[in-house]
Protein backbone atom coordinates (compact mmCIF):
# COMPACT_ATOMS: atom_id res chain seq x y z
CA UNK A 1 0.00 0.00 0.00
CA UNK A 2 1.15 3.52 -0.75
CA UNK A 3 1.91 6.01 2.01
CA UNK A 4 2.01 9.79 1.91
CA UNK A 5 5.17 11.61 3.11
CA UNK A 6 3.29 12.30 6.36
CA UNK A 7 2.39 8.68 7.16
CA UNK A 8 4.87 8.28 10.05
CA UNK A 9 3.74 11.62 11.44
CA UNK A 10 0.09 10.49 11.44
CA UNK A 11 0.92 7.25 13.23
CA UNK A 12 3.06 9.11 15.77
CA UNK A 13 0.11 11.42 16.43
CA UNK A 14 -2.09 8.42 17.23
CA UNK A 15 -4.01 8.13 13.99
CA UNK A 16 -5.77 4.91 13.09
CA UNK A 17 -5.17 4.13 9.46
CA UNK A 18 -7.29 2.46 6.80
CA UNK A 19 -6.90 1.40 3.18
CA UNK A 20 -8.40 3.90 0.74
CA UNK A 21 -7.84 3.87 -3.02
CA UNK A 22 -4.63 1.87 -2.62
CA UNK A 23 -3.30 4.15 0.14
CA UNK A 24 -2.77 3.54 3.84
CA UNK A 25 -4.42 6.72 5.15
CA UNK A 26 -5.36 8.14 8.56
CA UNK A 27 -9.07 7.50 9.11
CA UNK A 28 -9.22 9.28 12.47
CA UNK A 29 -7.01 10.76 15.19
CA UNK A 30 -9.25 11.33 18.20
CA UNK A 31 -12.68 10.47 16.80
CA UNK A 32 -14.74 11.20 13.71
CA UNK A 33 -17.41 13.25 15.48
CA UNK A 34 -14.87 15.39 17.36
CA UNK A 35 -12.85 15.99 14.18
CA UNK A 36 -16.00 16.77 12.23
CA UNK A 37 -17.12 19.39 14.78
CA UNK A 38 -13.61 20.87 15.00
CA UNK A 39 -13.71 21.53 11.24
CA UNK A 40 -17.24 23.00 11.33
CA UNK A 41 -16.54 25.18 14.40
CA UNK A 42 -12.84 26.06 14.15
CA UNK A 43 -10.50 24.44 11.63
CA UNK A 44 -9.19 21.09 10.42
CA UNK A 45 -5.99 20.07 8.65
CA UNK A 46 -6.19 17.16 6.22
CA UNK A 47 -3.38 15.26 4.51
CA UNK A 48 -4.89 14.56 1.09
CA UNK A 49 -1.66 13.71 -0.68
CA UNK A 50 -3.32 10.55 -1.98
CA UNK A 51 -5.18 12.75 -4.47
CA UNK A 52 -3.69 12.88 -7.96
CA UNK A 53 -2.33 15.95 -9.72
CA UNK A 54 -1.84 16.20 -13.47
CA UNK A 55 -0.42 19.30 -15.15
CA UNK A 56 -1.62 20.18 -18.64
CA UNK A 57 0.81 22.38 -20.60
CA UNK A 58 0.89 23.60 -24.17
CA UNK A 59 -0.83 25.92 -26.63
CA UNK A 60 -3.84 23.57 -26.94
CA UNK A 61 -4.32 23.05 -23.18
CA UNK A 62 -7.66 24.87 -23.10
CA UNK A 63 -8.96 23.24 -26.29
CA UNK A 64 -7.93 19.82 -24.96
CA UNK A 65 -9.64 20.32 -21.59
CA UNK A 66 -12.77 21.54 -23.37
CA UNK A 67 -12.71 18.25 -25.31
CA UNK A 68 -12.51 15.98 -22.25
CA UNK A 69 -14.37 17.93 -19.53
CA UNK A 70 -18.08 18.71 -19.20
CA UNK A 71 -17.45 22.11 -17.64
CA UNK A 72 -16.88 25.19 -19.81
CA UNK A 73 -13.16 25.48 -19.09
CA UNK A 74 -12.99 28.80 -20.97
CA UNK A 75 -14.85 30.38 -18.06
CA UNK A 76 -12.04 29.41 -15.67
CA UNK A 77 -9.88 32.51 -15.94
CA UNK A 78 -6.24 32.45 -14.89
CA UNK A 79 -6.18 32.52 -11.11
CA UNK A 80 -9.43 30.60 -10.77
CA UNK A 81 -10.46 26.98 -10.38
CA UNK A 82 -13.65 25.02 -10.92
CA UNK A 83 -15.27 21.63 -10.57
CA UNK A 84 -15.72 19.46 -13.68
CA UNK A 85 -16.48 15.93 -14.82
CA UNK A 86 -14.79 13.61 -17.27
CA UNK A 87 -17.44 11.54 -19.03
CA UNK A 88 -17.43 8.48 -21.26
CA UNK A 89 -19.13 8.67 -24.66
CA UNK A 90 -22.23 7.03 -23.10
CA UNK A 91 -22.48 9.76 -20.43
CA UNK A 92 -21.16 7.64 -17.54
CA UNK A 93 -18.59 9.37 -15.37
CA UNK A 94 -14.85 8.65 -15.62
CA UNK A 95 -14.09 10.86 -12.62
CA UNK A 96 -14.90 14.17 -11.01
CA UNK A 97 -12.02 16.62 -11.09
CA UNK A 98 -10.98 20.10 -10.12
CA UNK A 99 -9.29 22.29 -12.74
CA UNK A 100 -6.95 25.05 -11.50
CA UNK A 101 -5.89 27.66 -14.05
CA UNK A 102 -2.28 28.58 -13.24
CA UNK A 103 -0.07 31.06 -15.15
CA UNK A 104 1.86 28.37 -17.04
CA UNK A 105 -0.52 25.42 -17.11
CA UNK A 106 -3.75 23.91 -15.91
CA UNK A 107 -3.49 21.74 -12.79
CA UNK A 108 -6.05 18.94 -12.75
CA UNK A 109 -6.75 17.27 -9.41
CA UNK A 110 -8.23 13.77 -9.61
CA UNK A 111 -9.31 11.07 -7.17
CA UNK A 112 -6.63 8.84 -5.63
CA UNK A 113 -8.02 5.59 -6.96
CA UNK A 114 -8.37 7.05 -10.46
CA UNK A 115 -4.96 8.62 -11.08
CA UNK A 116 -3.72 5.97 -13.51
CA UNK A 117 -7.10 5.62 -15.20
CA UNK A 118 -7.51 9.38 -15.63
CA UNK A 119 -3.94 9.97 -16.77
CA UNK A 120 -4.35 7.17 -19.34
CA UNK A 121 -7.70 8.61 -20.44
CA UNK A 122 -6.18 12.05 -20.87
CA UNK A 123 -3.18 10.71 -22.80
CA UNK A 124 -5.41 8.63 -25.05
CA UNK A 125 -7.57 11.62 -25.92
CA UNK A 126 -4.72 14.10 -26.35
CA UNK A 127 -4.02 12.88 -29.91
CA UNK A 128 -4.14 15.84 -32.25
CA UNK A 129 -3.74 18.40 -29.46
CA UNK A 130 -0.49 20.23 -28.87
CA UNK A 131 -0.34 19.52 -25.13
CA UNK A 132 2.05 17.97 -22.65
CA UNK A 133 0.64 16.00 -19.74
CA UNK A 134 2.66 15.55 -16.58
CA UNK A 135 1.54 13.34 -13.71
CA UNK A 136 3.08 15.02 -10.65
CA UNK A 137 1.05 13.01 -8.10
CA UNK A 138 3.96 11.08 -6.57
CA UNK A 139 6.04 14.21 -5.99
CA UNK A 140 3.25 16.41 -4.64
CA UNK A 141 1.96 16.89 -1.13
CA UNK A 142 -1.58 18.21 -0.89
CA UNK A 143 -3.08 19.53 2.33
CA UNK A 144 -6.53 20.93 3.00
CA UNK A 145 -7.01 23.57 5.69
CA UNK A 146 -10.75 23.95 6.21
CA UNK A 147 -13.12 25.67 8.57
CA UNK A 148 -14.12 29.16 9.75
CA UNK A 149 -10.64 29.76 11.27
CA UNK A 150 -8.73 28.51 8.22
CA UNK A 151 -8.24 31.95 6.68
CA UNK A 152 -6.82 33.49 9.85
CA UNK A 153 -4.43 30.58 10.40
CA UNK A 154 -3.17 30.42 6.83
CA UNK A 155 -2.75 34.19 6.69
CA UNK A 156 -0.07 33.92 9.40
CA UNK A 157 2.11 31.40 7.52
CA UNK A 158 2.10 32.76 3.97
CA UNK A 159 3.24 35.82 2.05
CA UNK A 160 -0.03 35.75 0.10
CA UNK A 161 -2.86 37.96 1.34
CA UNK A 162 -5.31 35.08 1.52
CA UNK A 163 -8.04 37.38 2.83
CA UNK A 164 -8.16 38.73 -0.75
CA UNK A 165 -8.23 35.31 -2.42
CA UNK A 166 -11.66 34.74 -3.96
CA UNK A 167 -13.77 31.63 -3.60
CA UNK A 168 -12.16 29.14 -6.01
CA UNK A 169 -9.21 31.51 -6.47
CA UNK A 170 -5.74 30.03 -6.91
CA UNK A 171 -2.36 31.68 -6.57
CA UNK A 172 1.33 30.79 -6.35
CA UNK A 173 2.94 31.83 -3.09
CA UNK A 174 5.28 30.92 -0.26
CA UNK A 175 4.43 29.00 2.92
CA UNK A 176 6.44 28.96 6.15
CA UNK A 177 9.04 31.42 4.90
CA UNK A 178 10.52 29.51 1.97
CA UNK A 179 8.19 26.76 0.70
CA UNK A 180 6.99 27.40 -2.87
CA UNK A 181 3.34 26.44 -2.98
CA UNK A 182 0.09 26.68 -4.86
CA UNK A 183 -2.65 28.06 -2.62
CA UNK A 184 -6.31 27.73 -3.60
CA UNK A 185 -9.56 28.65 -1.90
CA UNK A 186 -11.13 25.26 -2.56
CA UNK A 187 -12.12 22.28 -0.46
CA UNK A 188 -14.45 19.39 0.20
CA UNK A 189 -16.11 20.12 3.54
CA UNK A 190 -18.81 22.72 2.94
CA UNK A 191 -16.75 25.22 4.93
CA UNK A 192 -14.54 28.07 3.81
CA UNK A 193 -11.00 26.81 3.42
CA UNK A 194 -7.92 26.22 1.35
CA UNK A 195 -6.03 23.53 -0.46
CA UNK A 196 -2.24 23.69 -0.61
CA UNK A 197 0.13 21.99 -3.05
CA UNK A 198 3.91 21.77 -2.67
CA UNK A 199 6.83 19.38 -3.04
CA UNK A 200 7.02 16.35 -0.74
CA UNK A 201 10.30 17.45 0.83
CA UNK A 202 8.44 20.17 2.77
CA UNK A 203 5.54 18.03 3.92
CA UNK A 204 6.47 17.52 7.55
CA UNK A 205 7.57 21.11 8.10
CA UNK A 206 4.40 22.65 6.67
CA UNK A 207 2.16 20.15 8.47
CA UNK A 208 3.82 20.81 11.82
CA UNK A 209 3.91 24.60 11.35
CA UNK A 210 0.23 24.80 10.48
CA UNK A 211 -0.80 22.65 13.45
CA UNK A 212 1.33 24.72 15.79
CA UNK A 213 0.15 28.02 14.31
CA UNK A 214 -3.48 26.96 14.54
CA UNK A 215 -3.40 25.35 17.95
CA UNK A 216 -4.84 28.37 19.77
CA UNK A 217 -7.61 28.59 17.16
CA UNK A 218 -8.65 25.00 17.75
CA UNK A 219 -7.07 23.53 14.61
CA UNK A 220 -7.06 19.71 14.65
CA UNK A 221 -5.67 17.06 12.29
CA UNK A 222 -8.57 15.36 10.52
CA UNK A 223 -8.79 11.84 9.09
CA UNK A 224 -10.69 10.45 6.14
CA UNK A 225 -13.62 9.45 8.37
CA UNK A 226 -14.56 13.06 9.08
CA UNK A 227 -13.58 14.07 5.54
CA UNK A 228 -16.39 11.77 4.41
CA UNK A 229 -18.99 13.02 6.92
CA UNK A 230 -18.04 16.65 6.19
CA UNK A 231 -18.54 16.20 2.44
CA UNK A 232 -21.70 14.13 2.91
CA UNK A 233 -23.72 16.78 4.75
CA UNK A 234 -23.39 19.46 2.01
CA UNK A 235 -23.97 16.70 -0.61
CA UNK A 236 -20.56 16.84 -2.27
CA UNK A 237 -20.31 13.76 -4.49
CA UNK A 238 -17.78 11.02 -3.79
CA UNK A 239 -16.49 8.88 -6.64
CA UNK A 240 -17.57 5.26 -6.17
CA UNK A 241 -20.65 6.43 -4.25
CA UNK A 242 -22.70 9.16 -5.97
CA UNK A 243 -20.75 8.95 -9.21
CA UNK A 244 -19.28 6.12 -11.29
CA UNK A 245 -19.20 4.82 -14.84
CA UNK A 246 -22.73 3.47 -14.21
CA UNK A 247 -24.14 6.86 -13.14
CA UNK A 248 -24.56 9.89 -15.41
CA UNK A 249 -24.32 13.51 -14.24
CA UNK A 250 -28.07 14.16 -14.51
CA UNK A 251 -28.82 11.23 -12.24
CA UNK A 252 -26.18 12.42 -9.78
CA UNK A 253 -27.67 15.93 -9.64
CA UNK A 254 -24.59 17.31 -11.39
CA UNK A 255 -26.32 18.71 -14.46
CA UNK A 256 -24.98 22.14 -13.48
CA UNK A 257 -21.45 20.90 -14.29
CA UNK A 258 -22.45 19.86 -17.83
CA UNK A 259 -22.33 22.74 -20.32
CA UNK A 260 -24.03 21.28 -23.38
CA UNK A 261 -23.87 24.56 -25.32
CA UNK A 262 -20.12 25.11 -24.98
CA UNK A 263 -19.29 23.01 -28.07
CA UNK A 264 -18.09 19.46 -28.63
CA UNK A 265 -16.84 17.27 -25.75
CA UNK A 266 -16.71 13.57 -25.00
CA UNK A 267 -20.14 12.34 -23.94
CA UNK A 268 -22.02 15.39 -25.19
CA UNK A 269 -24.39 13.56 -27.55
CA UNK A 270 -25.37 11.00 -24.95
CA UNK A 271 -25.81 13.68 -22.30
CA UNK A 272 -27.98 15.79 -24.62
CA UNK A 273 -30.22 12.78 -25.13
CA UNK A 274 -30.33 11.92 -21.41
CA UNK A 275 -31.22 15.48 -20.53
CA UNK A 276 -33.96 15.62 -23.17
CA UNK A 277 -35.48 12.32 -22.07
CA UNK A 278 -35.02 13.06 -18.37
CA UNK A 279 -32.89 10.80 -16.17
CA UNK A 280 -34.44 7.47 -15.13
CA UNK A 281 -32.98 7.73 -11.63
CA UNK A 282 -32.39 10.68 -9.33
CA UNK A 283 -30.14 11.24 -6.34
CA UNK A 284 -32.30 12.07 -3.33
CA UNK A 285 -31.75 12.82 0.32
CA UNK A 286 -33.37 10.43 2.78
CA UNK A 287 -33.99 10.95 6.46
CA UNK A 288 -34.54 7.77 8.45
CA UNK A 289 -37.79 7.78 10.38
CA UNK A 290 -37.43 4.25 11.74
CA UNK A 291 -34.51 3.02 13.82
CA UNK A 292 -31.57 2.22 11.58
CA UNK A 293 -28.63 3.65 9.71
CA UNK A 294 -28.55 3.48 5.92
CA UNK A 295 -25.24 2.47 4.36
CA UNK A 296 -23.92 2.36 0.81
CA UNK A 297 -25.43 -0.50 -1.17
CA UNK A 298 -28.53 -0.99 0.99
CA UNK A 299 -31.61 -1.40 -1.23
CA UNK A 300 -34.33 1.25 -1.28
CA UNK A 301 -37.90 0.00 -1.68
CA UNK A 302 -41.43 1.35 -1.75
CA UNK A 303 -43.55 0.70 1.35
CA UNK A 304 -45.17 -2.04 -0.77
CA UNK A 305 -41.79 -3.77 -1.07
CA UNK A 306 -40.78 -2.99 -4.63
CA UNK A 307 -37.04 -2.30 -4.94
CA UNK A 308 -36.62 1.13 -6.55
CA UNK A 309 -33.04 2.12 -5.84
CA UNK A 310 -29.96 1.96 -3.71
CA UNK A 311 -28.21 3.98 -1.01
CA UNK A 312 -25.01 5.65 -2.27
CA UNK A 313 -23.87 7.09 1.09
CA UNK A 314 -25.44 7.02 4.54
CA UNK A 315 -24.49 7.78 8.10
CA UNK A 316 -25.55 9.52 11.28
CA UNK A 317 -24.79 13.10 10.19
CA UNK A 318 -22.76 14.68 13.01
CA UNK A 319 -23.85 18.31 12.45
CA UNK A 320 -27.52 17.50 11.88
CA UNK A 321 -27.86 14.79 14.52
CA UNK A 322 -29.99 12.68 12.18
CA UNK A 323 -29.55 9.41 10.34
CA UNK A 324 -29.37 10.55 6.71
CA UNK A 325 -28.62 9.03 3.34
CA UNK A 326 -28.14 9.85 -0.30
CA UNK A 327 -29.80 7.34 -2.59
CA UNK A 328 -30.30 6.84 -6.31
CA UNK A 329 -33.99 6.07 -6.80
CA UNK A 330 -36.47 5.80 -9.66
CA UNK A 331 -37.04 9.35 -10.87
CA UNK A 332 -40.79 9.38 -10.16
CA UNK A 333 -40.10 8.79 -6.45
CA UNK A 334 -37.77 11.76 -5.95
CA UNK A 335 -40.44 14.19 -4.71
CA UNK A 336 -39.91 15.69 -1.26
CA UNK A 337 -42.01 13.92 1.35
CA UNK A 338 -42.15 10.59 -0.51
CA UNK A 339 -41.97 7.72 1.97
CA UNK A 340 -39.57 4.92 1.09
CA UNK A 341 -37.98 2.04 2.97
CA UNK A 342 -34.27 1.44 3.32
CA UNK A 343 -33.65 -2.27 3.65
CA UNK A 344 -31.26 -2.59 6.61
CA UNK A 345 -30.02 -6.17 7.10
CA UNK A 346 -33.14 -7.57 5.39
CA UNK A 347 -35.50 -5.37 7.43
CA UNK A 348 -37.33 -2.44 5.81
CA UNK A 349 -36.81 0.76 7.82
CA UNK A 350 -39.00 3.74 6.94
CA UNK A 351 -37.41 6.88 5.52
CA UNK A 352 -38.65 10.05 3.84
CA UNK A 353 -37.26 12.05 0.92
CA UNK A 354 -35.93 15.35 2.27
CA UNK A 355 -34.32 18.45 0.79
CA UNK A 356 -30.62 18.46 -0.01
CA UNK A 357 -28.02 19.60 0.72
CA UNK A 358 -28.55 18.54 4.32
CA UNK A 359 -26.08 21.26 5.34
CA UNK A 360 -25.79 24.65 3.64
CA UNK A 361 -22.17 25.28 2.65
CA UNK A 362 -20.58 28.29 4.28
CA UNK A 363 -18.18 29.42 1.57
CA UNK A 364 -16.71 32.91 1.68
CA UNK A 365 -17.76 34.46 -1.61
CA UNK B 1 -2.05 2.06 22.10
CA UNK B 2 -2.94 0.62 25.48
CA UNK B 3 -6.05 -1.46 26.03
CA UNK B 4 -7.81 -2.40 29.22
CA UNK B 5 -8.17 -6.20 29.32
CA UNK B 6 -9.41 -7.35 32.76
CA UNK B 7 -7.93 -10.64 34.02
CA UNK B 8 -11.23 -11.99 35.35
CA UNK B 9 -12.91 -12.17 31.95
CA UNK B 10 -12.68 -14.54 28.99
CA UNK B 11 -12.51 -13.28 25.40
CA UNK B 12 -13.50 -14.39 21.93
CA UNK B 13 -11.16 -13.82 18.99
CA UNK B 14 -13.95 -11.70 17.52
CA UNK B 15 -13.47 -9.25 20.45
CA UNK B 16 -16.40 -10.03 22.74
CA UNK B 17 -15.83 -10.60 26.47
CA UNK B 18 -17.58 -13.11 28.72
CA UNK B 19 -18.11 -12.96 32.48
CA UNK B 20 -19.27 -16.27 33.99
CA UNK B 21 -21.58 -15.82 36.96
CA UNK B 22 -23.19 -19.09 38.10
CA UNK B 23 -25.40 -20.46 35.33
CA UNK B 24 -25.55 -17.13 33.52
CA UNK B 25 -22.88 -15.28 31.52
CA UNK B 26 -22.67 -11.57 30.69
CA UNK B 27 -21.34 -10.53 27.26
CA UNK B 28 -20.01 -7.29 25.85
CA UNK B 29 -17.31 -5.98 23.52
CA UNK B 30 -13.71 -5.43 24.57
CA UNK B 31 -11.92 -2.15 25.07
CA UNK B 32 -9.83 -3.02 22.00
CA UNK B 33 -13.05 -3.45 19.99
CA UNK B 34 -14.62 -0.19 21.13
CA UNK B 35 -11.42 1.72 20.37
CA UNK B 36 -11.20 0.13 16.94
CA UNK B 37 -14.84 1.03 16.20
CA UNK B 38 -14.55 4.63 17.31
CA UNK B 39 -17.65 6.57 18.39
CA UNK B 40 -20.49 4.08 18.64
CA UNK B 41 -23.73 5.72 17.54
CA UNK B 42 -26.12 2.79 17.20
CA UNK B 43 -26.61 -0.65 18.73
CA UNK B 44 -28.95 -3.46 17.75
CA UNK B 45 -29.57 -6.32 20.20
CA UNK B 46 -31.43 -9.65 19.94
CA UNK B 47 -34.71 -10.28 21.72
CA UNK B 48 -34.81 -11.99 25.09
CA UNK B 49 -35.52 -15.69 24.67
CA UNK B 50 -33.68 -16.03 21.39
CA UNK B 51 -31.36 -19.04 21.12
CA UNK B 52 -27.86 -18.32 19.84
CA UNK B 53 -25.16 -20.66 18.59
CA UNK B 54 -21.52 -19.90 19.35
CA UNK B 55 -20.11 -17.80 16.51
CA UNK B 56 -23.51 -16.54 15.36
CA UNK B 57 -23.94 -12.78 14.95
CA UNK B 58 -26.32 -11.58 17.67
CA UNK B 59 -26.23 -7.84 17.20
CA UNK B 60 -24.73 -4.89 15.42
CA UNK B 61 -22.80 -1.88 16.62
CA UNK B 62 -22.37 1.06 14.30
CA UNK B 63 -19.96 3.96 14.26
CA UNK B 64 -20.28 7.04 12.03
CA UNK B 65 -18.36 5.14 9.41
CA UNK B 66 -19.46 1.51 9.52
CA UNK B 67 -21.66 -1.26 10.88
CA UNK B 68 -20.00 -4.21 12.61
CA UNK B 69 -21.52 -7.53 13.65
CA UNK B 70 -21.11 -8.78 17.20
CA UNK B 71 -20.86 -12.56 17.63
CA UNK B 72 -22.07 -14.91 20.35
CA UNK B 73 -19.00 -16.27 22.14
CA UNK B 74 -21.08 -19.17 23.55
CA UNK B 75 -24.27 -21.00 22.66
CA UNK B 76 -27.34 -20.44 24.76
CA UNK B 77 -30.56 -18.57 25.34
CA UNK B 78 -30.66 -14.80 25.75
CA UNK B 79 -31.92 -14.09 29.26
CA UNK B 80 -31.52 -10.29 29.33
CA UNK B 81 -30.40 -7.42 27.11
CA UNK B 82 -29.04 -4.03 28.07
CA UNK B 83 -31.85 -1.87 26.74
CA UNK B 84 -30.11 1.30 27.93
CA UNK B 85 -27.65 0.84 25.04
CA UNK B 86 -30.40 1.45 22.50
CA UNK B 87 -30.71 5.05 23.68
CA UNK B 88 -27.12 5.53 24.85
CA UNK B 89 -24.90 3.42 22.59
CA UNK B 90 -21.90 5.61 23.50
CA UNK B 91 -21.76 3.68 26.79
CA UNK B 92 -20.05 0.96 24.74
CA UNK B 93 -17.15 3.41 24.38
CA UNK B 94 -17.13 4.86 27.88
CA UNK B 95 -17.60 1.70 29.95
CA UNK B 96 -17.30 -1.44 27.79
CA UNK B 97 -16.91 -3.85 30.74
CA UNK B 98 -19.48 -2.27 33.04
CA UNK B 99 -22.53 -0.22 32.03
CA UNK B 100 -21.78 -1.11 28.41
CA UNK B 101 -22.59 -4.83 28.77
CA UNK B 102 -24.74 -6.08 25.88
CA UNK B 103 -26.59 -9.20 26.96
CA UNK B 104 -26.88 -12.07 29.41
CA UNK B 105 -27.04 -15.63 28.21
CA UNK B 106 -27.91 -19.00 29.79
CA UNK B 107 -25.22 -21.13 28.15
CA UNK B 108 -26.26 -24.54 26.87
CA UNK B 109 -22.75 -25.99 26.63
CA UNK B 110 -20.47 -23.92 28.84
CA UNK B 111 -18.17 -26.85 29.69
CA UNK B 112 -17.71 -27.80 26.05
CA UNK B 113 -17.30 -24.28 24.64
CA UNK B 114 -15.50 -22.21 27.23
CA UNK B 115 -12.06 -23.63 26.39
CA UNK B 116 -12.50 -21.99 22.97
CA UNK B 117 -12.27 -18.63 24.72
CA UNK B 118 -9.03 -16.80 25.48
CA UNK B 119 -7.77 -15.62 28.83
CA UNK B 120 -6.63 -12.00 29.17
CA UNK B 121 -2.99 -12.73 28.31
CA UNK B 122 -3.85 -14.78 25.22
CA UNK B 123 -6.39 -12.15 24.10
CA UNK B 124 -3.85 -9.35 24.53
CA UNK B 125 -1.45 -11.32 22.34
CA UNK B 126 -4.26 -11.78 19.80
CA UNK B 127 -4.97 -8.05 19.64
CA UNK B 128 -1.25 -7.29 19.24
CA UNK B 129 -1.06 -9.79 16.37
CA UNK B 130 -4.08 -8.14 14.74
CA UNK B 131 -2.70 -4.65 15.20
CA UNK B 132 0.68 -5.59 13.71
CA UNK B 133 -1.00 -7.14 10.66
CA UNK B 134 -2.17 -3.69 9.75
Amino acid sequence: MKRTPLYDRHVAMGAKTVEFGGWDMPVQYTGIIEEHQATRNAAGLFDISHMGQINVYGPDALRFLQHIATQDVATIAEGLANYALLCYPDGGIVDDIFIYHLPHCYLVVVNASNVDKDFGWMQEHSQGFNVQLENISAATTMLALQGPKAEAILDRVTDVDVTKLWFHGVVEGVLCGDVPAIIARTGYTGEDGFELFFENAYAERVWNSLLQEGQADGLKPIGLGARDSLRFEPKLALYGHEISDQINPYEAGLGWVVKLDKGEFIGREALQRIKAEGPRRKLVGLEMIGRGIARQGYPVATPEGETVGEVTSGMPAPTLGKNLALALVRADLAKLGTELDVVVRNKPVRAVVVKTPFYQSRYKK
Amino acid sequence: MAYNTPDDLRYAKTHEWVRVDGDEVTIGISDYAQQALGDVVFAELPSVGRTLSAGEPFGVVESVKAASDVYAPLSGEVSAINEALLDAPETLNSDPYGEGWMLKLRPSNLEGEQNQLLDAAAYTQHTEDEASKH
